[in-house]
């Protein structure tokens, strides 16, 4: 299938099409005109479009975040690109403060992307934080991780066409990933999950790049004769909680896995919102399984011990089937 | 200078803000101001030269101590005192005070409780400016103490690389809440460290309101041309503590009683004006009359309009759209 399109290829895609309707969107951030970006995500974008919509900037992420919130107050469609993720808390406070927190008071919108990439991959504890619950915890924020290429083309398309800001997370492990893309007006929306396995004995609940794990965990309990059902989140604000509900109340059985330090994380939400709504639907509790609170090493095999492996999601997932 | 209208309607101004925060102080000192304010006295003329110098849709962007930056800007006595007192009738709806004056849709992009934080603002404005091609100039605010935060020459570098018609105006009240500017500022010289950033940098009598608005005028010109932002310092003084109440022991009283006896904004126009001729003693009766009556009448506003809905408290935390 290597026709088929990568996740940066179908930001690309997205982002041309986007600009193409609208005149008012542009990005900025740095290395993107003759690099196209460290993940190629706007790969070709600048040749189609010039310098003044594809903005080449120093190193300044307050300025970059400021000039996205000021221009967006303006009436602009910036997309601020911030390559990786943690560059971010360099403008947290043009985050938090000013992005998230403008339409409430000041009688304006803020529709500005914070696009990165992020999640667990290699170079240490300063390029693969998760920052995901920090910004789903913001009022204000929407927050997108698209786990696909069809996914990153339609959030990205809808993210574009909405009025508020959004942190739209792109993981580093799915950059060369192939799948398809839809078209023009294929947009994915926000609070939507995905089912991305069907099952009937239990429900594993993830985004972005722990799907893959998780469907290998999934196959080796198929080969033991249980099928495990998977929701892919797609955005973690809004987040579709209705579909994680239901499925509580459909199977009885829930794990939640994602790659971020476990404690005060993402899954916790889930499995306190999902316990408090339909805890006479669970057969036991539900397990979440996540990283331990250590900053990243740089050593692959300190990773591993790190981050959730899929041995850990199948152990998981046999201990809900136990119930 | 202006024509005498021009020049006694910004005397009025810088009076009626004299007015509005004296008369604010005190009810925040009877508790009527949720979360206390920044007394602006002393600082009329900054603000009130740099909006004569501006078209009522240029934009602004500015700092935690903003009353008088908004009620320059045009916005009425009634809605800023509302919005002080947290009533839904106010700039920002109830939901800023003191703080947080700010209203998009005017060019008012908002206060700031966040030092140096506006004035970044008011550079992306500008590049939204430019990037629609339209012939506005937008200014940030920021005051001596956002001159040593990181954020403010993040913002000036990338105005100046990038040609953006801002105005950085400094509201140098040479007191960072209690730090004196010198005390904690390498270099010594504001205009000095900015044009190290390749743009025109001066310093002006931020108490004399004629010179301020000459120098925004000739600076929003050079942006309008395409030249980019320029820089300036503005010195001022303020005549209260950084918050409502606060005596400190940082500055001197007879310091405070030099700048208000001797470099008073307000007092300095009007004995030129008396003295030019163009004022006289009926019409400043008259005006000050006039302002103590707008000021009354704000404050009536403000105390018999309503809090905001607690029911609302989930209105605009962001436009739904993403939400289904």
């Amino acid at each position: 299938m290597a026709s088929e399109p990568t996740y940066s290829e179908a930001y690309q895609s997205g982002i041309r099409e986007e600009m193409n309707n609208n005149p008012k969107i542009f990005i900025m951030g740095t290395d993107l005109q003759e690099r196209g970006g460290h993940f190629a995500q706007v790969k070709g974008i600048a040749q189609e479009f010039g310098g003044e919509r594809v903005r080449d900037t120093p190193i300044s992420e307050a300025a970059m975040v400021a000039a996205g919130v000021g221009a967006a107050m303006y009436g602009m469609r910036p997309v601020v690109d911030l390559n990786f993720m943690d560059f971010a808390l360099g403008a947290m406070d043009e985050i938090i403060n000013q992005a998230a927190h403008i339409r409430y008071m000041f009688n304006g919108s803020v529709p500005l992307i914070i696009r990165a990439t992020s999640g667990i991959a290699q170079a240490g504890a300063h390029h693969n934080n998760s920052f995901e619950s920090f910004f789903a915890h913001t009022p204000g924020l929407s927050v997108a991780v698209p786990a696909t290429p069809w996914d990153v083309k339609g959030l990205l398309k809808t993210a574009l066409r909405a009025d508020d800001p959004v942190i739209f997370m792109m993981h580093k492990k799915l950059t060369g990933l192939r799948g398809p893309i839809g078209g023009p007006e294929d947009l994915v929306p926000f609070g939507k999950a995905r089912v991305a396995r069907e099952g009937a004995d239990a429900t594993l609940v993830t985004y972005g790049y722990t799907l893959i794990p998780a469907m290998k965990a999934a196959e080796t309990l198929a080969a033991e004769g249980k099928q495990v059902e998977i929701l892919d989140l797609r955005t973690l604000f809004p987040m579709d909680m209705d579909a994680v509900i239901e499925a509580v109340k459909r199977t009885g059985r829930m794990v939640v896995v994602d790659e971020a330090p476990l404690f005060a994380s993402i899954t916790a939400e889930i499995a306190a919102t999902a316990s408090e709504a339909a805890f006479d639907s669970l057969k036991g509790p539900i397990v979440r399984v996540g990283a331990q609170r250590a900053p990243l090493s740089a050593d692959p095999g300190m990773v591993e011990a790190t981050i959730p492996s899929i041995a850990d999601i199948e152990a998981a997932l046999r201990k809900v089937l136990s119930y | 200078m202006g024509t005498r209208e021009e020049m006694l309607a910004m005397l009025r101004m810088m009076m009626m803000i004299r007015n509005f925060e004296e008369t604010a102080d005190k009810l925040t000192l009877r508790g009527k101001v949720s979360g206390g304010m920044h007394n602006s006295s002393g600082q009329e003329a900054v603000a009130v030269g740099v909006m004569s110098a501006l078209a009522p849709d240029d934009v602004i962007a500015t700092t935690h101590r903003s009353h008088h930056h908004t009620l320059a800007k045009g916005f009425s006595a009634r809605e800023v005192m509302a919005e002080l007192m947290t009533k839904a009738t106010g700039v920002s709806k109830g939901r800023g005070a003191s703080m947080h004056l700010g209203d998009v849709a005017r060019g008012h992009f908002g206060g700031n409780g966040i030092v140096g934080a506006g004035m970044g603002i008011g550079m992306g404005a500008a590049l939204g400016i430019k990037l629609a091609g339209d012939k506005k100039v937008a200014v940030g605010f920021v005051g001596d103490g956002g001159m040593n935060t990181g954020r403010t020459w993040e913002a000036v570098n990338m105005a100046a690389i990038w040609k953006l018609p801002l105005i950085v105006v400094v509201d140098n009240n040479q007191y960072a809440v209690e730090t004196f500017i010198e005390r904690v500022t390498a270099g010594g010289d504001l205009p000095k460290r900015a044009s190290g950033f390749g743009l025109p940098a001066s310093t002006i009598d931020g108490q004399n309101v004629l010179e301020v608005k000459d120098a925004v005028a000739k600076a929003r010109d050079f942006a309008l041309a395409g030249n980019g932002p320029t820089f300036l310092n503005a010195v001022t003084y303020r005549y209260y503590g950084h918050n409502v109440g606060e005596k400190g022991q940082y500055r001197t009283l007879e310091e405070i009683e030099d700048w208000r006896t001797n470099r008073d904004p307000i007092d300095q126009l009007a004995a030129r004006l008396f003295a030019d001729g163009l004022l006289d003693q009926a019409t400043f009766d008259e005006m000050t009359a006039s302002v103590e009556a707008e000021i009354k009448d704000a404050v009536e506003f403000a105390e018999n309009s309503p809090h905001p809905d607690p029911a609302d408290v989930m209105l605009n935390v962001d436009s739904g759209k993403l939400r289904g």
